[in-house]
């Protein structure tokens, strides 16, 4: 594997200015989506869920929601976003022909999805904190899981997109593995309502360390387990970043 | 010195030999070009050279530096025009020269100096607050070009660098390659326009099925493989056969078109002293690179 260098912000830079260029097109779904969710099922199915502690269902959700929609920004980003620009718009190959190198290119794609991660979790912080849904100062902590678990899922995601032939293939990502995710991380109920085995499975998801830290920063309540969480996302993120450099590279430079 | 130098390049891809042993010699301030039928390796080559694409076996050295060690440096003197417009369509005129300039280091405000000076070279100044898709063909390679540019390069690299624009955009972009030759840019360029590189080539190279099979000056490549004149026989009549045996046995070098026999290296009486006995009318015309390229390459189609 080669190192990437600083220069890794160039392409960071030539993704954001593209996103305030057409950022207007997107805020629905990372900003409209995830607080519609969070309504309708805090508050809609909310009322039929009596959860054992006295939590409000909305209160118990708001964390997942905010993980599970900083993973979806920084999959979409990585999956679709990058894939479009690498084959279609051909932008990696203009780029590799100047001094930055293919793992500058794809270390550059993967902060620029974290920082999506980090803005939509940030956004609906804002909004869950206006319903008076947060608990905690540690809740300001927020934002940097989500740039942290960002760099995890837009790792991942990257390194599928260097494997797949075309578009369709990201149909299998979503479907097989991000929305799994999404039902079966803890978001909408606690994993102890699983069987056994069931939970035992669920902390091979990505999501669920990042679901087990929102919560508790949420509430500003800690436990040993969550060093173990903290662990696995390092070792997850560094894991995939370092092999889609690799497969990339192999990807790019035929 | 040869500013670019590369020696027994081969690239090999799983059952396909494109570069096969390539030893290439590009000269300070000279204009070289590739010539190839599709399918010649000249891509595979262009790539290599650029470092975007590692060579199975053999070095390459750019200004005396050696590209697998120091692949940026050399990046950040090369100036790179693709043949497929890679612009970035996500960003306006203007903001894809800066963004490119960014990539090479270049302060903001040089950055922008030098933009608005491309733009401004390249006739597209009142363009730059467009989007790439409201541009035509025309411009848009004027833009590649343009973005080549940004960070003054000292060999500039281009692929088919007119290929389907109308004559008035291929002279204007002929005539800003003049302009940079007399700048004394280095250029290296792969086409399959044979008045492309008669005009602008100061030394060409054809490649064919991975290999180099000769190079030189344009007008030298044409007297020593075709003469400076070329005889065409209109030989479809019953009489062809008997042409064909008449030429051979005269030891004469022709090339059988189908339609026409194209004979070389003869003088127009010798060849009328030889045909005196058939009807057929001749034609004399000069030769050119294309006879060259023919005669090298083969008029069969490769792929």
């Amino acid at each position: 594997m080669k190192p990437f260098s600083w220069r890794f912000i160039r392409m960071w830079q030539r993704n954001r200015d593209v996103f305030l260029r057409l950022w207007h097109a997107e805020a629905p779904g990372f900003v409209a989506e995830p607080i519609l969710v969070l309504l309708a099922m805090g508050l809609g199915l909310g009322a039929y869920v009596g959860l054992v502690d006295g939590q409000r269902y909305i209160e118990f959700i708001a964390p997942g929601i905010i993980a599970s929609y900083a993973m979806f920004s920084a999959s979409f980003e990585c999956t679709y976003g990058s894939f479009w620009r690498m084959e279609h718009q051909r932008t990696y190959d203009a780029i590799i022909a100047t001094p930055l190198s293919v793992e500058d290119v794809i270390a550059g794609e993967i902060f620029w999805g974290a920082t999506r991660s980090l803005m939509t979790g940030s956004v609906i912080l804002a909004v869950a904190a206006a319903f008076q849904l947060v608990h905690s100062p540690w809740a300001l902590l927020m934002p940097i899981l989500s740039f942290l678990s960002g760099i995890m899922f837009s790792s991942i995601a990257i390194l599928f997109t260097s494997l797949v032939p075309s578009f369709y293939s990201f149909n299998y990502y979503f479907t097989l593995f991000i929305t799994p995710m999404f039902f079966f991380s803890g978001v909408f109920f606690p994993l102890s309502s699983f069987p056994e085995i069931l939970q035992t499975l669920s902390w091979i998801l990505p999501l669920t360390p990042v679901v087990h830290l929102a919560r508790a920063l949420f509430w500003g309540e800690f436990h040993l387990n969550l060093l173990v969480a903290l662990v696995i996302i390092i070792v997850l993120t560094i894991l995939f970043f370092s092999i889609s450099l690799v497969t990339m590279r192999r990807r790019l430079t035929v | 010195m040869a500013i670019i130098l590369a020696q027994n390049l081969t690239k090999k891809f799983k059952d396909l030999l494109a570069v096969d042993d390539v030893n290439l010699e590009i000269e300070e301030g000279e204009c070289f070009g590739l010539l190839g039928p599709n399918g010649a390796g000249k891509t595979s080559l262009v790539r290599m050279i650029t470092a975007v694409s590692p060579p199975t076996r053999g070095n390459i050295w750019v200004l005396g530096k050696d590209l697998k060690v120091y692949p940026r440096q050399v990046k950040a003197i090369l100036g790179v025009v693709p043949q497929l417009d890679n612009l970035d369509p996500d960003l306006t005129v203007l903001q894809n020269l800066i963004t490119f300039a960014r990539y090479f280091a270049i302060p903001k405000q040089e950055a922008y100096r030098r933009s608005t000076e491309l733009l401004r070279l390249f006739q597209l100044e009142d363009k730059h607050n467009s989007r790439i898709r409201e541009l035509s063909g025309g411009m848009k390679r004027r833009l590649l070009l343009a973005r080549g540019l940004i960070n003054q390069p000292t060999i500039i690299i281009l692929d088919e660098p007119t290929i389907g624009l109308d004559p008035q955009a291929r002279h204007l972009v002929w005539q800003n390659l003049g302009e940079l030759k007399a700048q004394g840019i280095t250029q290296l360029i792969c086409t399959q326009n044979m008045e492309e590189a008669a005009t602008i080539c100061d030394r060409v190279a054809i490649m064919h099925q991975g290999r180099i099979l000769t190079q030189d000056s344009p007008q030298a490549l044409v007297s020593r493989y075709v003469g400076d004149e070329v005889l065409e026989i209109e030989a479809n009549s019953r009489n062809r056969g008997k042409i064909i045996e008449k030429l051979t046995s005269r030891g004469l070098d022709f090339v059988d078109m189908g339609d026409t026999i194209q004979v070389c290296h003869v003088g127009r009486d010798e060849l009328a002293r030889t045909m005196m006995n058939f009807p057929e009318r001749l034609r004399q015309r000069p030769a050119t690179l294309e006879d060259v390229f023919f005669r090298l390459t083969g008029r069969t189609l490769v792929e």
